[in-house]
């Protein structure tokens, strides 16, 4: 049986409440299972960072709530949400996603830090972390000594340091060059795969759209269609 | 982490971490240096218009300052030396007899302060011997007196000559001698320089019929700062007959000025406070909104705002430490040489300076208080503008923070 990680119901967010409502979020429910690799794609505007936002407890609903393995966390407020989030939800954003001043290590090791974990754990699974994204050999490097590419890859090891629920990603290729992108989604999907991590992500880029394994179709606000890739398009961009 | 984090984020931006800190560096310095010079000079001051003839502390008996006649003498008894014996911050106790006489030579007679003195004494404290200008010191045995230089000139006395002094003695008796001179004084201050007459302490005695009686016993002590706590024991052993009185109390003038010229310490150092303020909030401000997306991205992956502003409160108390740091260790060797080697004028200034019994020179004062006091000030004025990011922070939504 498929245990749901994400379990959002009747979101709605809705700006500029008092004078011309605008909804960027539309009564949306959405159910996401462990496991899955799912993208959500939309048009600019069309709410998907909202609702990355209102999943990841970075804003508040409107209406409607989010539940994260059962725990209600629209309900959380100051530092136990902020714990919340820290242990079970991982980020990628879209670039400048590192502490500029620490190396790649120090990085994956910061939100392990935040977590209080002891130092013989926080150097294993750095090293397991940085193994898993092919960069051994940039342990010690800056963020502006890598990539941007790179620094996603490291961004990816930091968000999965914590070991969280999920990683969400708001159009974490939009600023990466097909090679990099593709690099990027290959440590993604080996990661889904190897190790069943689960990833919900914004995105425009059709190539993304291609290897996700569902995508969820956001139109002012709405989720319009919720489908999977037809097997022809799979085996054209799976590798 | 947390520490090599804020280390780390000092020196993103060298330069603009380093102008900070020389800004902090010279404010500090510029500061202990105003100090250090404003209490060397006041130092001096005090210790020339104390050390010249009033001594820190004097005790009268009760009503002489405001009456300054022999009938407010007192009796020099045991009970008395034994308190001034059993202090031991007071170093120097010189007993005077001190009234106004008519001197005369010939036909020419002129108003003088006849200072009757323990002549061992007075030399300690006030270093009499050293302004013979001719002839010898006198003795406490002696029946000479010393004259001092403008009386001198103008009565026409030499070393050797007779002055005669003509006034009014204890209890109104009739008070008249003639005394050999034994020397003449030459006093920077031209009000003593015209009218001062020194005559050891049992002639001026014998002389007024005063015996054992004196005006006043001036007091030096072994620390300045002590000097409130001594004046605060002897108004508390000696009693209610007895007035006890700081060279404040008796130049209030000199305290006056002291007091003012410490208000404008308070002013110039407040506008170099103002800028140092400014200038260290300029840079927060830059580090504040040119790190807002990293702040947001922070706080979005699980860093609580509670540790978040104690990196940036560390990385203000950071900046600021190393610019006191830096401040201090340029001002501590500018002050000691500038104590060993103070500043000295020259020319006429300098003549103007002496002839008012003032060194012309400009000290400083090399105090741990200064260095602490002002250094607690500039790190106060840096905690306090490094409230502005922890109000930023504490105000910060991550969302908002990290929109483009």
């Amino acid at each position: 049986m498929k245990e749901t990680v994400i379990d959002a119901h009747n979101l709605s967010k809705i700006y500029d409440e008092k004078t011309i409502p605008v909804y960027a979020l539309n009564n949306v429910h959405l159910h996401i299972q462990r496991g899955e690799f799912t993208a959500i794609k939309g048009p600019s505007g069309s709410g998907k960072t909202t609702l990355l936002n209102m999943i990841g407890g970075l804003d508040n609903p409107s209406g409607g709530f989010v539940e994260i393995n059962d725990t209600n966390i629209t309900a959380l407020k100051g530092n136990r949400l902020i714990d919340f989030r820290l242990n079970n939800i991982g980020f990628v954003f879209q670039s400048y996603n590192l502490i500029p001043v620490l190396t790649a290590k120090e990085n994956i090791e910061f939100i392990m830090l935040l977590q209080n974990r002891p130092k013989e754990e926080r150097e294993k699974r750095v090293a397991e972390l940085l193994k898993q994204i092919g960069m051994e050999d940039k342990v010690d490097k800056r963020p502006v000594e890598l990539s941007g590419g790179q620094q996603q890859r490291v961004a990816v090891a930091r968000a999965l340091a914590p070991k969280p629920q999920f990683i969400l990603a708001d159009e974490p290729t939009a600023n990466l060059d097909s090679i990099a992108a593709e690099n990027l989604l290959d440590v993604m999907l080996k990661l889904n795969k190897e190790e069943n991590i689960t990833f919900v992500f914004s995105t425009h880029d059709q190539r993304v759209i291609n290897r996700a394994r569902r995508v969820i179709t956001l139109e002012d606000g709405k989720i319009v269609a919720d489908t999977a890739p037809t097997k022809i398009e799979h085996l054209l961009y799976e590798k | 982490m947390i520490a090599k984090l804020i280390w780390r984020n000092l020196w993103r931006n060298s330069r603009r971490t380093l102008i900070t800190m020389a800004s902090i560096a010279f404010a500090v310095l510029f500061a202990i240096l105003m100090k250090s010079f404003q209490d060397g000079v006041f130092n001096n001051l005090i210790k020339n218009v104390v050390g010249y003839y009033t001594g820190y502390v004097q005790i009268h008996q009760k009503g002489y300052w405001e009456e300054q006649v022999l009938d407010n003498s007192f009796t020099n008894n045991t009970a008395l030396s034994n308190v001034i014996k059993q202090n031991p911050q007071i170093k120097n106790a010189i007993p005077r007899l001190e009234t106004f006489v008519l001197a005369s030579k010939g036909n020419t007679t002129k108003g003088c302060l006849l200072v009757g003195t323990d002549t061992e004494k007075e030399n300690e404290l006030t270093h009499l011997k050293s302004k013979l200008k001719s002839g010898n010191y006198f003795q406490n045995k002696d029946n000479e007196v010393l004259v001092a230089e403008g009386l001198s000139s103008r009565l026409n006395l030499n070393v050797s000559d007779t002055i005669v002094l003509f006034g009014q003695g204890y209890h109104g008796i009739m008070a008249a001698g003639k005394y050999r001179i034994k020397g003449i004084l030459s006093l920077a201050s031209p009000a003593m320089n015209n009218s001062f007459v020194y005559l050891p302490l049992k002639a001026t005695q014998s002389f007024l019929s005063a015996e054992n009686q004196l005006t006043s016993i001036s007091l030096g002590i072994d620390n300045p700062k002590n000097m409130d706590v001594i004046v605060k024991n002897m108004r508390k052993k000696m009693g209610e007959d007895y007035e006890i009185m700081s060279w404040q109390k008796m130049m209030p003038e000199i305290a006056n000025h002291i007091k003012a010229d410490g208000y404008s310490f308070y002013v110039f150092s407040g506008i170099l406070y103002l800028i140092i303020g400014f200038g260290l909030f300029g840079t927060l401000l830059m580090m504040t909104t040119e790190r807002k997306y990293e702040f947001g991205m922070l706080l979005a992956i699980g860093m609580k705002k509670s540790k978040l502003a104690t990196i940036l409160l560390g990385e203000t108390i950071m900046i600021t430490f190393l610019g006191i740091l830096f401040g201090i260790v340029l001002s501590l060797p500018l002050v000691i040489y500038l104590n060993q080697k103070p500043v000295k004028l020259t020319g006429e200034i300098a003549k103007t300076y002496e002839q008012f019994g003032f060194e012309a020179i400009f000290p400083t004062t090399v105090d741990s208080a200064i260095f602490i006091n002002q250094s607690l000030i500039v790190l106060i004025i840096a905690m306090f503008i490094g409230m502005y990011p922890l109000w930023h922070v504490s105000n910060l939504n991550p969302i908002k923070a990290m929109k483009k």
